[in-house]
């Protein structure tokens, strides 16, 4: 990093830092409510003491826990649907078009549906979050095996390989770039939908737990709860981006 | 993109899950409140359609989301004109862009609703919110992608900072813009829907809950596919769009 990037960087520290000063200032100064805006100070204290109270623990990591399982299922459903499609024009002749269909709709438009068969349950969530998040991952599924240098095929056809030995050791290592950019994507899907089926089934993890504080008008935990979300939103984030090089290290 | 002719093989699925669906409770006699039969979805849908409340909540949903987009977009634009312009500004808003932009849109939707209360206020300020960023990410990356050589050109007329951004970089930048665009209406749309869903008593996705509510899988049904289908059809007319006025600049400007 050059001394000039990173000038830059502290520079923009101190913007972000700023911006954060004005917001405590306007609540100090009461040109907004504090109601609706608490000061930032205030919110990080709430944070502090939830935290400290403990129960904001367990409910992050239910949240967490309904974001992951549901990611693995829309990766793992992602990654068999994808090669399946990718590998025989059969199925995919047969499930295009279906997919295509269902690929356009908010995901969050399934709840009432699910609702009815599963009722305001944990299963229920993991379905929408597995239904929504599944896209990218599919999409880069298909769009790997499509890219199979002709002269991969050649070499599959020479050694005589069988259908589940191109897929294991050629055509998926091949897609594996775009897989994990998608399962990258699929993972924001993911929290985005935890949240709003919590909001929806009363789960206790952190999206019906702001919800709540929104309802007592409670805004500096309100704010602190969205603070955490971001938090989680970035680290998430953060590590498949590092599992994603450290997996793909044998590319550079 | 070539042309294929229609494939019957695509139809099996859905047709054969339908039938299935629609003979087996009709031989069986079976009423349930979470699966319809395919044919009373169909009646649902024409009388919600006839009787105007579907086209009443698709209204809605659509009026929140322009706003939405209008607000969004026209912020988006004017911030990721002057980001993409001035690498200094986008080098200083950094920390402050990557720490707001993993906040998860449904996250703000308690802080919306202490705010504004329900109803379109808030569902317009979180829909803007979403379509902020991509058009901003792809603001950026277009204006930042306008050829030097058009830059140079803009400092021989001496044209001013105004004149410069609306003559060159805007017009330059246009399909990488677009792009973001429709990707803000996506989700837009998305969010439109979520929120309705979640919390606001408006529009298609309060519609959705509220058969759910009354145990009308029918129309639960029917509005899942009216939603496909606008979605749908939003997403076709704006490709066609794109396709028509910037040809095949625009696919190649993604980035």
């Amino acid at each position: 990093m050059t001394p000039k990037r990173l000038l830059l960087l502290l520079l923009s520290v101190g913007v972000a830092a700023f911006i954060v000063g004005i917001w405590q200032l306007a609540s100090n100064l009461h040109w907004v409510s504090p109601i609706f805006l608490p000061p930032p100070d205030r919110a990080w204290a709430a944070l502090l003491f939830d935290i400290e109270r403990g129960d904001l623990a367990s409910r992050v990591l239910l949240t967490l826990e309904h974001m992951f399982y549901g990611w693995l299922l829309a990766s793992l459903g992602g990654i068999l649907i994808g090669s399946a499609v990718g590998i025989s024009s059969t199925a995919r002749a047969y499930l295009a078009p279906t997919l295509e269909f269902f690929r356009p709709l908010p995901a969050s438009a399934l709840f009432p549906v699910l609702i009815a068969f599963f009722g305001l349950t944990e299963n229920m969530v993991l379905v929408v979050i597995g239904f929504g998040a599944l896209w990218p991952t599919l999409l880069a599924t298909i769009n790997g095996f499509a890219t199979v240098k002709p002269r991969l095929h050649e070499v599959a056809r020479l050694m005589r390989l069988s259908r589940r030995q191109f897929i294991l050791s050629i055509a998926l290592p091949n897609a594996m770039p775009e897989i994990l950019a998608g399962m990258r994507l699929s993972l924001t899907i993911a929290l985005i939908l935890s949240v709003t089926g919590e909001i929806l089934s009363g789960s206790p993890g952190l999206g019906y737990w702001i919800m709540l504080q929104a309802r007592a008008f409670r805004a500096p935990d309100l704010f602190a709860g969205v603070l955490l979300f971001g938090l989680i939103g970035y680290a998430s984030v953060q590590i498949v981006s590092l599992l994603e090089s450290w997996l793909l290290r044998w590319r550079a | 993109m070539r042309l294929r002719a229609i494939d019957w093989r695509g139809a099996v699925l859905p047709v054969g899950v339908l039938a299935t669906a629609e003979i087996a409770a009709r031989l069986t006699d079976y009423q349930s409140s979470s699966l319809p039969r395919p044919s009373e979805i169909v009646a649902a849908a024409a009388t919600a359609l006839l009787d105007g409340s579907m086209l009443h909540a698709t209204a809605q949903t659509l009026l929140s989301a322009l706003g939405g987009l209008a607000i969004g977009a026209s912020l988006g634009l004017i911030f990721g004109t002057l980001m993409g312009l001035f690498v200094i500004f986008n080098r200083l808003m950094e920390v402050t862009v990557e720490s707001l932009r993993p906040i998860p849109s449904v996250a703000l939707i308690p802080i919306a609703l202490l705010i504004f209360g329900l109803g379109y206020a808030m569902e317009i300020t979180l829909i803007a919110k979403t379509s902020f960023w991509p058009v901003l990410l792809l603001t950026i990356a277009a204006v930042r992608g306008v050829k030097p050589r058009l830059l140079e050109v803009a400092r021989l007329l001496r044209m001013g900072l105004i004149a410069r951004v609306f003559k060159i970089v805007i017009p330059a930048a246009l399909p990488g813009i677009f792009v973001g665009f429709r990707i803000a209406v996506g989700a837009a749309l998305v969010v439109a829907v979520t929120v309705e869903i979640a919390a606001n008593p408006l529009g298609l996705g309060y519609a959705m809950m509220r058969a759910q509510e009354s145990l009308r899988p029918d129309l639960v049904f029917a509005y899942l596919f009216w939603v496909g289908l606008v979605g749908w059809l939003i997403n076709a007319a704006l490709l066609w769009f794109q396709r028509r006025i910037f040809g095949t600049v625009a696919f190649r400007a993604r980035p």
